[in-house]
């Protein structure tokens, strides 16, 4: 390699290296406002003040979803196995919300514990399945479940 | 060379569409909505290997001098600003029905859009510069620089939280999707793949001769074509 052309591709090196450590400091720097939401462990920790406006994240509870009977208010819990808490919405939810799937709520925290949301998005994750591949798995933990229970 | 790639990209993407959107197996929870897959997914990860590609060209340019690796960032760039975009277009369309939102500002969601507008900046050095030649370096520059944006889109989603999925297809894992749901998506990749050649290909027969356009050579040959 001529000499020229050496020096102009250590200049080009110098370059990425730059950019790529101011980038790479400045969105450590920038963490926390670039996450998307607060997990529940976050909120019980009391990283958010309540009264606060926020999106909080986790997997809604089983067993946790309550409805209201004369109108679209909706409460339930999410978790990320590490706290817990509980959402109140009025609205009509995403078509993927369900029991035991991921959702980011975005609303205010009432209270330590409590988010009063005003738009509920839901998560998916990245497998995708045929129906009836995920009936046969469903009928495949089923049959093990009465086999554990014999 | 070049009605090789068109032709393969044609029967590709006939392929893929046809298999993808008729004959695959929907989703077990999304239901029809997750076909757009078969666009998406391909034209993002093709949004992502021609910024790349630029970025290669730019430093082959840049240490050589070498003027068809300015000619391949020049022509490349319009079409992936064209393929970012079908993906954020497609994206939006996608997560209205499933997330229940068109746009939110996850990390993968605004990396991209930075992406979108780094191409145009580029396109952009282009025109506004005169001088061919100092246009093409900083041009050159920019995709360097730029090529920084591609790790933060690829692990945006490990990184942080985003309402945005991890991704489906990884290189040292089999994809987590049945074999016949990502096969047609395969084709399409290859499909999205042969057409970026054949684009790329005839755009560069066109800027070359009009770049040498004074030259000898170029009129025998338009002489040859009865264009002339």
């Amino acid at each position: 390699m001529r000499k020229i052309r050496k020096r102009r591709l250590q200049l080009v090196i110098l370059l990425l290296v730059g950019v790529g450590a101011t980038t790479a400091i400045a969105l450590t720097a920038l963490q926390q406002n670039i996450n998307l939401f607060y997990s529940p462990a976050q909120i019980v920790a009391g990283e958010v003040q309540p009264g606060e406006r926020l999106r909080a994240g986790g997997m809604v509870v089983p067993g946790t979803v309550t409805r209201d009977s004369d109108s679209l208010a909706v409460r339930f819990d999410v978790t990320d196995y590490q706290g817990q808490v509980t959402i109140e919405y009025t609205g009509i939810l995403p078509d993927l919300f369900e029991e035991g799937q991921g959702i980011v709520a975005v609303g205010r925290l009432q209270s330590a514990g409590l988010v009063v949301a005003d738009e509920v998005l839901a998560k998916h994750d990245e497998e995708y399945m045929p129906p009836e591949v995920a009936r046969a798995l469903e009928a495949a933990e089923e049959a093990m479940r009465t086999l554990e229970a014999e | 060379m070049l009605p090789w790639f068109g032709w393969a990209s044609l029967l590709l993407l006939v392929v893929g569409t046809v298999w993808g959107l008729a004959f695959a197996p929907s989703d077990f929870r999304q239901g029809n909505s997750f076909r757009i897959f078969y666009i998406h997914v391909p034209s993002a990860i093709l949004a992502q290997s021609v910024f790349m590609m630029m970025a290669v060209a730019a430093v082959v340019g840049l240490v050589w001098r070498m003027k068809l690796a300015f000619m391949f960032i020049r022509v490349a760039a319009p079409i992936g600003a064209s393929i970012t975009f079908l993906a954020l277009f497609t994206g939006a369309v996608w997560g209205k029905p499933t997330w229940g939102t068109w746009w939110v500002w996850d990390a993968r969601l605004t990396s991209t859009l930075i992406q979108f507008f780094i191409y145009l900046a580029i396109i952009g050095l282009f025109e506004a510069i005169e001088n061919m030649e100092t246009a093409a370096r900083t041009a050159a520059v920019a995709c360097i620089v730029g090529v920084v944006n591609l790790p933060i889109i690829k692990f945006s989603v490990n990184w942080w939280n985003t309402l945005h999925q991890p991704a489906t297809f990884k290189l040292t894992e089999p994809p987590s999707m049945a074999t016949e749901m990502w096969l047609p998506g395969l084709v399409m990749l290859l499909g999205f793949y042969s057409l970026f050649a054949t684009l790329v290909l005839m755009r560069m027969r066109n800027g070359i001769l009009l770049q040498e356009r004074r030259t000898n050579w170029v009129r025998e040959y338009l002489e040859k074509q009865r264009v002339l």
